[in-house]
């Protein structure tokens, strides 16, 4: 799958994208979230607030319960702010 | 006609309307939004999402057709460093009375405030900050849920 990350979320991580296998216990946003933030460091930081943050699953809106696949791309970012 | 269009140069206004001139264009209402002119702002960046910008606001522009019949639509949004008094976004919205296109101007506004994938960040005295979302913003698209 690809993860995206925008804004302060980038700056936190250090990178943009990132290709990832979907890992066994991953099937929901939450559970991606979950193993993310064990890899520590700017991660850790980055999901430290989940109110702060926002996800898109394929270029929709969606919520942290939504389900997740392998070929999924994965958004992650703050409220927007634009207009 | 629909146009949507992410770009980083500004935009000509007045070509703008000239272009959503349709059949039966009896009204024209247009929104500009644009960097202010305070203080100690110097630049303001806007970042985005590109595989799902255009795919965002062309879902609110579906939504806006839903509540009035649009003759056409423009929704232009800059990305990239801007300076004070820069043009952010336009949108104009081409109707055959002007009730409608005053509402779906507003309309169009509040959700892309809330729902299109943009980010600001000012500068200020050298530093950057990221701009936080309002809450004011998330009132004012809501209170058309219900319409």
């Amino acid at each position: 799958m690809t993860l995206l990350y925008f804004a302060w979320l980038r700056q936190k991580i250090g990178r943009g994208e990132e290709q990832l296998s979907l890992p066994a216990e991953v099937k929901t946003v939450s559970d991606l979230v979950l193993f993310l933030k064990k890899r520590g460091g700017g991660f850790e930081d980055a999901f430290a607030d989940l109110r702060r943050i926002r996800v898109a699953v394929n270029q929709d809106h969606c919520g942290f319960d939504a389900p997740l696949r392998d070929t999924d791309e994965v958004a992650f970012f703050p409220p927007v702010t634009g207009g | 006609m629909i146009t949507i269009r992410i770009q980083s140069e500004d935009f000509d206004i007045a070509a703008e309307i000239a272009k959503l001139d349709a059949e039966n264009t009896g009204a024209v209402a247009t929104f500009t939004g644009k960097v202010r002119r305070e203080g100690d702002l110097t630049t303001l960046t806007l970042e985005h999402y590109p595989q799902m910008t255009e795919r965002e606001i062309a879902r609110i522009v579906e939504e806006a057709q839903t509540r009035w019949p649009l003759l056409g639509v423009t929704i232009l949004h800059r990305v990239g460093r801007l300076m004070p008094g820069e043009n952010i976004v336009l949108v104009a919205v081409a109707t055959s009375h002007r009730s409608a296109a005053f509402q779906a101007c507003e309309f169009l506004m509040d959700y892309l405030k809330t729902k299109a994938p943009f980010w600001k960040q000012e500068e200020r005295n050298g530093t950057a900050q990221w701009v936080e979302a309002k809450y004011s913003d998330d009132k004012a698209a809501e209170r058309w849920r219900n319409k």
